[in-house]
């Protein structure tokens, strides 16, 4: 059980991790000073989320039994076994490779435009919130003190991505285009949310419906049709990711590759 | 006008909406209305100003805010108003305005002497 809860936890933290990487992009880039502020708040809130689940993480590998830490050998850091000291929050975050990390593949995708950005991150945001509300009933009390502190800050990420995703599919001939490209776009991606995985101790299946339901909401009151598209891309709950994460992650941890065990 | 040094404080923007102008530019029609943004702390009663921003509508408006202005826990209630419904007293005037009371003692209530009686007003 604490193995699936670790790898569990690697899982929520990635997602949470690598969409802050890719919010952060927008950094100094954003449409106006006021967005940019935005969502590079939303990036901080993410990135909050992914150092609780990681410390968790972490402090469960360190209690974990010879057994235990064979089973979750294959996502532990190769770097991090030649540093001869406890895990931390920081190696599971930097020093993993490509295969470890078990992201949804929507956080990988590049930032784009901001119509691209807003959906992924309206798409996203609806996920959180079910997943932390059932979360916060499970029986785990670190996992529900998580979900309980992450569900206020998903809250308005919803509320905000939500409402860009109205105000330009509502908005100008060009802004409605924009969006209509990135639900093309992006839609293919959604339909992993709810592919079950073992490690998974919540059933994503449970909130299909009511996540299904929010999006049409939202869709249809920004003139925009729900795809009916059914085939999914998949694989990056299993460490099978697209090209774009390679990328993703040489930018990211270059610093602590080329400076290993630095402190600042 | 006299030889003088004019001081300005902050929020002297002077009445936009007069025949002068107040000296505020025209804006163009594609650009977002300013907002004026006021945050009541925790420990406060009343909404302080605290800047303006940019946005298309009310919500935008208080969405911003909160990104921008309660950051650090700054504030817990937020109000915006739009910048070009904010009427204020024009600048060159302050010297009749304003001046006349500095040589009014008895409007404060300080200045009169209470008898023993009602001290304890």
């Amino acid at each position: 059980m604490n193995t699936q809860t670790f790898i569990f936890c690697l899982h929520l933290g990635d997602n949470a991790l690598i969409l802050a990487q890719r919010n952060a992009e927008w950094t100094g880039h954003g449409p106006v000073l006021e967005q940019d502020i935005a969502i590079t708040n939303i990036s901080l809130d993410l990135l909050g989320q992914a150092r609780n689940f990681y410390q968790y993480a972490a402090s469960l590998f360190n209690s974990f039994n010879g057994e235990q830490k064979k089973v979750v050998d294959k996502y532990i850091p190769r770097l991090w076994k030649e540093y001869n000291r406890e895990l931390q929050e920081d190696d599971l975050a930097f020093l993993r490779e490509e295969q470890q990390y078990l992201n949804l593949l929507i956080t990988e995708l590049p930032r784009g435009d901001w119509a691209q950005s807003v959906l992924r991150q309206f798409f996203f945001s609806a996920f959180q919130f079910y997943l932390y509300q059932h979360l916060q009933n499970i029986s785990d009390p670190q996992l529900a003190a998580i979900a309980e502190k992450s569900i206020k800050e998903v809250t308005y990420h919803l509320r905000w991505s939500g409402e860009w995703v109205i105000r330009l599919g509502d908005g100008t001939g060009e802004s409605n285009q924009r969006i209509k490209n990135a639900l093309a776009d992006q839609w293919m991606f959604t339909g992993e949310i709810f592919m079950p995985e073992e490690y998974e101790l919540i059933d994503v299946l449970s909130f299909k419906n009511s996540w299904i339901k929010k999006v049409q909401d939202v869709l249809s009151e920004a003139n925009l049709e729900l795809p009916q598209q059914t085939w999914t891309q998949s694989g990056g709950k299993q460490g099978k990711h697209t090209e774009y994460l390679g990328y993703l992650l040489a930018e990211m941890q270059y610093l602590q590759r080329a400076f290993p065990n630095a402190t600042w | 006008m006299n030889n003088s040094i004019i001081k300005y404080y902050y929020g002297d923007y002077g009445d936009k909406e007069a025949p002068t102008g107040g000296g505020a530019v025209k804006t163009s029609t594609d650009e977002w209305p300013l907002w004026e943004i006021f945050i009541r702390s925790k420990q406060g009663l009343d909404h302080k100003h605290v800047g303006s921003l940019h946005a298309v509508d009310a919500q935008m408006a208080i969405e911003n805010a909160r990104d921008v202005y309660t950051r650090r826990q700054e504030g817990v209630s937020i109000w915006v108003v739009e910048s070009k419904h904010i009427h204020a007293s024009n600048p060159d005037e302050a010297e009749s305005f304003y001046e006349p009371a500095n040589d009014k003692v008895y409007r404060h209530p300080t200045f009169y002497d209470l008898p023993e009686e009602i001290k304890h007003m």
